[in-house]
This record gives structure tokens, C-alpha cells and sequence, in this order.
């Protein structure tokens, strides 16, 4: 008999090793995340992806399933929490969504709309950060920047580049290009890497294809992210 | 009773309008329900709004609020109807989160003005438009929750008619105001 652990009420079956976000997602049950990505190793910063187990936050990326284990995460209490999270990732950043190339394509927007986000509730920081559209093919607006860190992983990790890092701490903290100048333009960035694919929102775009897809065929038009992620193992 | 005596029987709903910094994008929103404002209107009478030319709002049931805050004339236009509005609501993407006008708000205002009235092609010798009638603007765009306390948010550029429909139906029938999936759009 396989184990099992409890999912909102539901039994869900897991293998040895298997985290609890990975076994909910083979049960069909989805838990909202944005750092996590199923082909890296989990990072646990973006929070989105807590349940409780046993009354305790757990990030349901890195924390292993365990027999009999009673985890909560479709529940008022959580998805308030994740809102605040959704919340306070808008008003940091300028996320503008009606001139965004990514609208309707983004992780951030469509976990939004999920759990029901009607207003970014804190005062806006309004920041600066300009863009940096040096490089032939790709864009690079830090305006949207959520800080998953899947573009400095892809590129270490996979492409064996090395063009991102966060530096910075706390309210300071931010993406760098690894360049003397700083700029994408000097590095050896292709479009084809997989930092250059990876991005959940709309920091790393290519140029040229902008608003490509018209409005209802977009990733998020038709269905909701709950849907989508799992039928695309995302 | 039946319901169409009970309906005849209550009073409308007083509703106010009014557009700080958006586009009317969002007005024009409100009239894609189309016929439907037919059976808007035995439901609610119109205070302040750009669709009656009202100047000023007096006591009203629901403010609708479309655009951000980006000068001082929106400030006291704003808090007018939050004095008067028991139910104040933020239509659409610029009054939610400052939307387009806020895209200057990593921008000097001085410099913008001057960018525009000053240093463009063709207008040489121009200044910037100093009247006294005209409202200051504010160093920063804001939404209006960061002004003054709002009670519903429809976000959409433009949130669009049916939403628009839902929403208010929802409100005056005494429903929580529910918008979900895909009636729910942040552009």
C-alpha cells in the first residue's frame, strides 16, 4: 500500500523524496508558487507556495512529504496570506499590466487573478529602475522583477553563463547583469538560452514579438493558472 | 407583494460619477452594457456625473471613481465624494493601482513640463502654462486607496462592461461584489 498524506482533507499518495508541492501537483491539486519551477532544485523565497502543516508555515517546495502529514493550503486563512504576498510584489515594483508584452502570459498576473486580488492594498514605492534594451534580441525591464532568481539559476545551472545575480539586501535588493559594463549588450546572452525563456513575468522579453498573441489566446486567457500549471506539469 | 410592487416600491439608488486622471475609457465601459442601462436607470438616479454634467456631489448611495489622483483639483474632487459616497468604489486600472498617468512618476514633474511645453520641437519660446485656474500637479500620480479609504476595487483597462454589470448589480441586490475569472483583468 502506497503512503499517503493529507491534502486539504483529500488523501494524496507520494514517493520517497517527493516534496509536497510535487506530490499535490501528481494528485491534481495545485499550490500557487513563482519561484519554484519543476526542473530546478527548490529555492523556497517567493513564499507563494506555504500551506500549513500541523499548524506550522511550511514552504510546500522544500519540504519533504511525510506520512500521515494533515497539510492545509486551499483555505481562506492561506490564500489571504499569499494575497498579502501578491500585494506587497505589486506595489515594490511598477507592474503596469495594460502595456506589458507579458499580460496574459504571467505567473504574477494570473496567480492575481487566482486568488482573487482586487487591489494592491499598500502604498506604491514607485521606483526607478530604467530598462536596459542594449542587447540585439532581448529586453531587460527590472520594473517587473520579482526576484525567483530562475533566470540567475537557468543561466548558471544550464547554460554555464553566468549573466544574472541579485545583489543588493533588503529594499535594495535587485537583478545585475554580470558585465563590467552592466549591460546584456556585454555579455554573452543568446535568445535561445534558457534564461532567456524562463522568466515568470515580464523581465526578460525578446523584441520583435511583442503583443504577438491577441487578447483571449493568451496563456491565461482561457483558463485559470490552477488549471493550466497542472495540465502543463508547471 | 409580489416583487415587481416590492422593486416599485423602494427607492433608487442615488449613484455619482466622476473621471480624475483616466481616459474615460472606463465611462465608456459603463455604457457597453448597452441596453442593459435601460434597466440601470429604474434601478438608480444620477448625482454628479459627466453622464448628467451635475458640478458637485450631494449625498449619494455609491461613487464611482474612474483615473488616479495626479493633481490637486483631484484631491478635493475626491474627497467630495468620499464625503458624500457611503459606498465608494475604484473603476478600473489608474484609480486601483495610478495606472498610465503614474508611468511618469519616476520622472520630475518640473522636467516633464518642461519636456513638453518647453524643450519640443516647434515650440520654441513657449513656457510652461502658469493660470492660476488650472490645478497643480502632484509630484507623484497616486490610486486613491493611498488617499482616501475605498471600499470596492474593479481593476480592468477598461474592467469591461459585463464586469462592470456584475459588479453593480451585485452591490445595489445587497451581494458581495464578486469578480472571478475572466471577468476579473488587470489590462
Amino acid at each position: 500500500m502506497s503512503r499517503q498524506f493529507l491534502f486539504d482533507g483529500q488523501p494524496v499518495p507520494f514517493e520517497d523524496g517527493q516534496t509536497i508541492l510535487q506530490a499535490a501537483h501528481a494528485a491534481g491539486h495545485y499550490i500557487p508558487h513563482l519561484c519554484w519551477h519543476p526542473d530546478f532544485p527548490p529555492h523556497g523565497s517567493c513564499k507563494l507556495c506555504i500551506v500549513k502543516v500541523g499548524g506550522r508555515h511550511v514552504s510546500s517546495c522544500a519540504l519533504p512529504a511525510k506520512e500521515g502529514m494533515e497539510v492545509e493550503s486551499n483555505t481562506p486563512e492561506i490564500n489571504g496570506e499569499r494575497r498579502a504576498l501578491l500585494q506587497m510584489l505589486f506595489v515594490e515594483g511598477n507592474h503596469f499590466c495594460p502595456s506589458c508584452e507579458k499580460s496574459g502570459n504571467c505567473q504574477l498576473q494570473a496567480l492575481a487573478y487566482d486568488l482573487e486580488m482586487l487591489t494592491p492594498r499598500f502604498n506604491h514605492f514607485f521606483p526607478d529602475r530604467p530598462v536596459d534594451a542594449s542587447h540585439r534580441d532581448m529586453l531587460l525591464d527590472f520594473n517587473r522583477c520579482i526576484f525567483c532568481e530562475l533566470c540567475v539559476r537557468a543561466s548558471r545551472d544550464v547554460d554555464g553563463k553566468n549573466v544574472f545575480a541579485l545583489t543588493g539586501r533588503g529594499i535594495h535588493k535587485h537583478l545585475a547583469v554580470n558585465a563590467e559594463s552592466g549591460r546584456l549588450a556585454d555579455t554573452d546572452f543568446a535568445a535561445d538560452d534558457l534564461a532567456a525563456n524562463i522568466c515568470p513575468v515580464g523581465v526578460i522579453l525578446h523584441k520583435r514579438v511583442g503583443f504577438a498573441v491577441t487578447i483571449g489566446k493568451r496563456k491565461y486567457d482561457a483558463k485559470p493558472i490552477h488549471t493550466v500549471a497542472l495540465e502543463e506539469g508547471e | 407583494m409580489d416583487n415587481a410592487a416590492r422593486d416599485a416600491r423602494r427607492p433608487k439608488l442615488r449613484v455619482a460619477t466622476t473621471s480624475l486622471a483616466g481616459c474615460f475609457g472606463c465611462h465608456m465601459s459603463l455604457l457597453d452594457i448597452d441596453e442593459r442601462l435601460f434597466d440601470l436607470v429604474e434601478l438608480v438616479d444620477f448625482d454628479r456625473s459627466p453622464l448628467t454634467d451635475i458640478k458637485h456631489c450631494g449625498p449619494c448611495d455609491i461613487g464611482l471613481i474612474e483615473g488616479g489622483v495626479c493633481n490637486a483639483e483631484n484631491v478635493h474632487v475626491l474627497r467630495e465624494f468620499r464625503r458624500n459616497c457611503k459606498i465608494l468604489v475604484a473603476v478600473g486600472a489608474c484609480s486601483v493601482n495610478g495606472g498610465l498617468p503614474a508611468q511618469r512618476n519616476h520622472l520630475d514633474v518640473g522636467a516633464c513640463l518642461q519636456q513638453v511645453y518647453q524643450y519640443r520641437e516647434g515650440v520654441a519660446g513657449a513656457q510652461i502654462p502658469s493660470d492660476p485656474e488650472l490645478p497643480l500637479l502632484l509630484d507623484k500620480v497616486r490610486p486613491i486607496h493611498e488617499v482616501v479609504r475605498v471600499d470596492y476595487f474593479v481593476p480592468g483597462c477598461p474592467p469591461s462592461g459585463d464586469a462592470l454589470w456584475k459588479f453593480l448589480t451585485d452591490l445595489i441586490s445587497g451581494r458581495t461584489p464578486r469578480l472571478s475569472h475572466p471577468m476579473l483583468h488587470y489590462d
